[in-house]
């Protein structure tokens, strides 16, 4: 049984299959269909909801992919559609992003719009006292395709939408949840989701259950079943467990519970890892970043997870807990082989841990085809620190380069303890066609790789020495203008 | 009807709101408000009968083999399955070709592309029906596939025949002209990627046919598809289409694959099917935009000016024809852009390839021949020193060089206007030299800045096409029910009818009602494609408007004793002569004196013929005209880029609804951005789309538009008689992103101070930047050495 709220209205669910998408259940179970599939695969934002959490005495809204999130996980949460947005009392009454999108034309074949909507309301309702900024609406709809409008009248919609009366809607009186929503889990002949909310519930599940696919944001796993139509029969949800979804800081070192999303390290690392946070705006869309988890991406071993070459860099270790022990490996040494790694049946990562570089120089530099919510072709993370006009402490960790992200351990030897200067970065440069024999794929060519990942080290030793190298400037001032002519008629 | 009292659902309160919705007005889209709040209903939305089975189909394994074993029973096995079918299960005509032959709806013996349904499933759930059909079990004897463009080529296969479309003395031309290039290219194609994907649902009828709700902008073919599939009448088949989430010209013909399908296993069940492909299948199994290759052999004198060109496109058309000869002609309609060639040959070629059959999509083979004379004119650039502007601007139609390479004289010669009007207000000669500068002090940054222009063509080249139907009813109660043929995909044509139908009675577009396109309501539409709905469909509605409004007229003049000057329609109010009726009063009265409120209107498009044989003609009713000037920064280390900033002057003609047409210009330009740019179409040698997913085919996000994005349509009444002498909008705008290909190029050329020209092959990928970029400093060395 899980109890959830929908659109301010608590209910319960004890039937339903234990992989169920939110999506699905609205569409199939519930009969509101406002909110679309377009991707099914959290590409494309026409499945954006809002989940709620109570915390700290109110309703804190996050946008997700509502395709690829459990439905389980929306136990003790509030789910608000399209459908509950407006105020429902007054037909003629629209949310405010809602009266906005409409009046400067924001929609045409209209399917994305809801998740636009969504989008955008959940922007508006973090930031409740001022208009949104450019950049905030950039931000909200990173993860919302439109294929008509070339988005300008989207943008305008956000900006504008803050002028807007706003009603109160059903959902912002929703109950908070019950007291004691505890251990929760669906059952189904041999399916099953157990959402334990201690460690010893989830060691003792994962013992068990030792092939249990263990969920967090679930922004990878999922796609299994809405891909690939595979079934996910044995599911052990994490993001509830106590003390698994904190950061902590200290002596230099950052500790990352496994539950904790790209988003909390967002808004806790922004002032003292900047070079960190600006990598996560390009890792995945707004919708991700609320449900995926920076422990996720790890025992995800992709070859071209943006964070672990940044770990890498950063002398990250984990630990891995079961009900036997915990242990702590190297990051270095987690990787075995493609998507393969350390982490054995019945064992869970339990945290990472890695550095808070404060005197190095630290950067990350990420080649895709698309600037926002794109798969890197390379990923190239950079650290060094130069005393006495010569190189100490570098590290270079490249993405896409290899089966597993790797170091570049030859040019970090070129470097090491050499003279501070373009030409031991050249040098260092060319060590890494040496080292690196990396694939074709949909992504880029080996050619262009190997070129960037060397090109891309020059690029760092230029940024370093304060060199206008990149495009990734910040935009100039948003200035649109719409003509609709007439002078001529 | 016996109660006829006074009755008016819209007394005339609502007026002040209802001026924005007037013609020519800005008003909001006629489904805005179902949009935003999500209730705007889809196919996949629409409530489902109790009993309906979903569809899946298995595809081929392998681009072309024989088919030699199709074993289902483990299919058929599985849970929730119902039924499944193969070839020999459709009781009519397999093939679903649009125009010639050769789309089968289910392999017979043999594969052609990676993916080709062979067979399909109906279970009692979506999921259900996706996991059987991974588990058929057939066997295949492989054969050589051709999959790229030139090993179609090579293999002397085509589609269509070629065609050539030649003006003057071409060959002595180039040769004795003073300066002669000759070069190649390659142009990608693009994934459409409609949000809402390829969707249909048939619902078994009580005569023995078929309701279908289908997402596709050509309801008639898809009846006409069914009917043939099922070996029943077209009488017995309604297509209905309310809506789709996005067309793009992927949905002209690809969708009725789905359509008969889903109609073939509702026939035969008795039950409601829904067969909604899943995104990946969508993205590997129905038709994009072809590549295109293209070579050229250009003469021109020292300053620029095109004396003779021999231009050869070759596109890729995959397994069938679809329709690929409208495409390929329309790239060759579209070699000249805005430009004279003077004596040119335009060979256009259709190679077969064992890939999904290529399809229409917006600008449908124009944007391919355009980028093709683009390309030529970046080269005479470099070639002759002078800044691109300059040589476009000189090769412009002008009087005295204004026929076209297909002998259609371009009559309204508005391009220079336009030009030069952009010219100014995007301030190009100045940025030219800010960016000039900028180039100079920045080794590893290069800005590239173009203004191109666009000349499209209006009308199908299938002159049979280009008519259209519409039926409209005024009720007792002054509102009116508008149907026609044309589809609504978000392009907003439902809007532009109803404030044309308003219009011509004077009433507030909120009496207008534009129904769902149903093949049972207008007969024999034509797609809504090449840019024509609302001229085709809008003009048809005006004219049903005028018959009725012609009754009204000649009985309120013999029942009032007036003339018909002094009766007029506005402001939801009738004045004759000094009596002023409400509008619905005056329906009522007129109904009471049997005049008939509701009438057909049909409209063909004047003037234009082709000659296929001698490549001469009038093709074309008109051209839609536009210009834009881009700006971009590139790195030279990595190839990324940005566009910083675009200017757009586009010709709509005298706009029925300016923030449409907006909306069209800007839509159209990022979808083109993202075509010349981020999108990459990529196959393997086996012939498997690789990118096949929105997580490895990127279309642009909010980001990627421009921070300064300026947009003006250049309002001149279209001198030809169309509705409101207003211009197409849907196609035209796309190519106005060719400027930001351009400005690429130029940046590209940058470093090798101008005097190159490097290849830059669509999409200009960062990947496909940097190899630009390679080939200038690699001629700077040259050069260097020399």
């Amino acid at each position: 049984m899980i109890h959830f709220c929908l659109n301010g209205t608590w209910r319960s669910e004890s039937q339903v299959e234990p992989s169920m998408t939110i999506l699905r259940y609205l569409r199939t179970n519930v009969g509101q269909m406002g909110t679309k599939e377009g991707c099914a695969s959290g590409d494309c934002g026409a499945c954006t909801v809002m989940l709620g959490e109570y915390l700290d005495g109110e309703w804190r809204y996050r946008a997700i992919n509502s395709c690829i999130t459990l439905l389980a996980s929306a136990h003790g949460r509030h789910l608000v559609t399209v459908e509950g947005l407006a105020d429902q009392s007054d037909p003629h009454h629209l949310h405010p992003v809602q009266q906005a999108m409409v009046d400067v034309h924001a929609s045409q074949c209209g399917f994305c719009t809801p998740g636009f909507v969504m989008s955008l309301a959940v922007a508006g309702d973090q930031n409740p006292q001022a208009e949104l900024t450019e950049a905030q609406v950039i931000d909200a709809i990173s993860g919302n395709l439109c294929r008509c409008t070339g988005y300008r009248p989207i943008v305008d919609a956000g900006l504008l939408s803050h002028s807007y009366p706003s009603n109160q809607a059903q959902y912002q009186s929703a109950a908070p949840p019950a007291q004691g929503l505890a251990q929760a889990s669906l059952t189904k002949q041999q399916q099953f989701c157990h959402l334990p909310t201690n460690e010893q519930q989830l060691q003792d599940l994962l013992a068990q259950n030792p092939m249990a696919r263990i969920i967090a944001g679930g922004t990878d796993l999922m796609l299994e079943q809405t891909q690939n139509f595979k079934s996910l029969p044995q599911l052990v949800g994490i993001s509830q467990v106590a003390g698994l979804n904190s950061i902590s800081q200290s002596e230099g070192r950052v500790t990352v519970g496994c539950a904790v999303t790209y988003a909390q390290l967002e808004t806790q690392l922004k002032d003292s890892f900047p070079a960190f946070v600006d990598l996560l705006h390009r890792l995945g869309s707004r919708q991700i970043r609320n449900q995926a988890t920076l422990v996720g991406n790890i025992a995800n071993a992709s070859p071209i997870g943006d964070t672990p070459p940044f770990l890498l860099t950063l002398n990250a270790e984990l630990v891995l807990a079961s009900t036997q022990a915990q242990r702590r490996v190297a990051l270095a040494d987690f990787f075995v082989d493609y998507k393969q790694t350390l982490l054995q049946p019945g064992e869970y990562i339990r945290q990472v841990e890695f550095d808070l570089p404060t005197a190095d120089f630290v950067r990350a530099y990420k080649i895709s085809k698309r600037y926002e919510d794109d798969i890197s072709a390379v990923l190239l993370v950079v650290r060094w620190h130069i005393a006495d006009g010569k190189f100490s402490a570098v590290k270079i960790a490249y993405g896409g380069m290899a089966a597993i992200p790797k170091r570049a351990l030859a040019a970090e030897q070129a470097m090491l303890g050499q003279p501070a200067c373009e030409q031991t970065v050249l040098a260092a440069a060319q060590c890494v066609a040496q080292e690196f024999t990396p694939l074709s794929d949909v992504r880029a060519s080996a050619d262009y790789r190997l070129q960037v990942a060397k090109n891309c080290l020059h690029k760092a030793w230029l940024e370093s020495q304060a060199q206008a190298v990149s495009v990734w400037q910040p935009a100039a001032t948003r200035r649109t203008q719409q003509v609709f002519g007439g002078q001529n008629a | 009807m016996r109660n006829v009292k006074p009755y008016d659902p819209l007394p005339t309160q609502r007026i002040a709101k209802a001026n924005t919705s007037d013609l020519g007005k800005p008003g909001i889209h006629e489904s805005a408000v179902k949009h935003v709040t999500g209730k705007a209903q889809y196919v996949d939305d629409i409530p489902e009968l109790p009993g309906t089975l979903h569809m899946a189909a298995g595809g081929s394994a392998h681009a072309y083999a024989k088919i030699l074993k199709v074993d289902l029973t483990a299919v058929l096995a599985c849970p929730g399955v119902v039924a499944a079918y193969t070839h020999q299960d459709i009781p009519g005509e397999i093939d679903v070709a649009p125009v010639f032959t050769g789309d089968p709806l289910l392999a017979v013996d043999e594969t052609q592309f990676v993916g080709q349904p062979l067979f399909l499933v109906v279970a009692e759930t979506y999921e259900q029906a996706q996991a059987a059909v991974a588990l058929a079990n057939i066997d295949y004897q492989p054969l050589t596939p051709n999959i790229r463009l030139q090993q179609g080529l090579d293999s002397g296969h085509s589609v269509v025949p070629q065609h050539v479309m030649q003006r003057g003395d071409y060959g002595p031309a180039i040769a004795n002209a003073e300066q002669r290039l000759q070069g190649e290219g390659y142009i990608g194609g693009q994934e459409h990627f409609y949000l809402e994907g390829q969707i249909s649902m048939a619902w078994p009828t009580e005569d023995g046919g078929v309701h279908i709700h289908t997402s596709s902008q050509h309801p008639t073919e898809v009846q006409k598809l069914v009917a043939e599939v099922l070996h029943i009448g077209s009488h017995l088949v309604t297509a209905e289409v309310r809506r789709m989430g996005g067309g793009f010209g992927g949905k002209e013909s690809q969708a009725a694959v789905l359509a008969c399908s889903a109609a073939l296993a509702a026939n035969d069940l008795q039950r409601p099917v829904k067969y909604r492909m899943p995104r990946r299948a969508d993205m590997e199994r129905t038709g994009k935009r072809h590549d295109f290759g293209f070579q050229y052999d250009v003469g021109f004198t020292s300053q620029g000016d095109i004396l003779g060109i021999d231009l050869t496109l070759a596109g890729l058309c995959g397994c069938s024809a679809d329709l690929s000869q409208g495409i390929v002609d329309r790239a060759m309609f579209h070699a000249d852009n805005g430009y004279s060639l003077n004596a040119a040959k335009v060979t256009g070629l259709a190679p077969r390839t064992h890939t999904v059959s290529n399809t229409a999509f917006r600008g449908f083979g124009g944007p391919k021949g355009m980028l093709a004379i683009e390309t030529v004119m970046e080269n005479i650039a470099r070639a002759t020193g002078q800044d691109p502007l300059a040589v476009r601007k000189r090769n412009l139609y002008r009087p005295g060089a204004d026929t076209t390479h297909y002998g259609q004289k371009v009559e309204q010669l508005v391009l220079t206007d336009i030009v030069s009007r952009l010219e100014t207000s995007s301030d190009y000669w100045q940025r030219r030299e800010a960016v000039a500068a900028f180039n100079q002090h920045n080794p590893y940054l290069k800005k590239g800045l173009a203004l191109t222009p666009v000349k499209f063509g209006i009308s199908f080249t299938s002159k049979h096409l280009n008519q259209a139907s519409a039926l409209v009813h005024v009720y007792t109660d002054g509102t009116i029910l508008v149907n026609h043929g044309g589809t609504e995909m978000g392009q907003g044509l439902y809007t532009k009818v109803a404030q044309i139908v308003a219009s011509v009675f004077g009433v507030s577009s909120q009496r207008v009602q534009v129904t769902a396109t149903r093949t049972d309501k207008v007969a024999n539409s034509s797609p809504t494609a090449a840019s024509s709905g609302t001229d085709l469909n809008g003009f048809a509605a005006l004219n049903a408007c005028e018959e009725i409004k012609h009754n009204l007229v000649q009985w309120a003049c013999d029942c009032y004793g007036i003339e018909a000057s002094k009766i007029v329609f506005s402001n939801d109010t009738v004045t004759l002569g000094e009596e002023s009726l409400a509008f619905a009063e005056l329906c009522r009265l007129a109904y009471m004196s049997r005049v008939p409120l509701m009438a057909h209107g049909f409209y063909k498009t004047p003037k234009i013929h082709y000659d296929r044989a001698t490549g001469q003609g009038q093709p074309f009713f008109y051209f839609a005209n536009g210009a834009a000037c881009s700006e971009v920064l590139i790195d030279c280390l990595t190839g990324e880029y940005k566009v910083l900033r675009a200017d757009i002057l586009h010709d709509v003609g005298r706009s029925l609804n300016p923030a449409i047409d907006i909306g069209q210009v800007e839509g159209g330009f990022i979808q083109g951005m993202g075509w010349l740019t981020s999108e990459e179409l990529l196959w393997d040698d086996r012939g498997r789309v690789i990118s096949n997913s929105p997580a490895n085919y990127k279309i642009p996000t909010a980001f990627d538009v421009p921070a300064e994005f300026n947009v003006a349509l250049y309002e001149s009444a279209n001198p030809e008689s169309t509705v409101l002498n207003s211009k197409a909008v849907g196609e035209p705008p796309l190519m106005l992103a060719l400027s930001v290909w351009a400005a690429l190029s130029d940046a590209c050329a940058a470093v090798a101070e101008y005097r190159c020209c490097p290849r830059l092959d669509a999409p200009a990928t960062a990947e496909k930047v940097l190899a630009a970029v390679g080939a200038a400093q690699q001629f700077l060395q040259e050069q260097n050495h020399e």
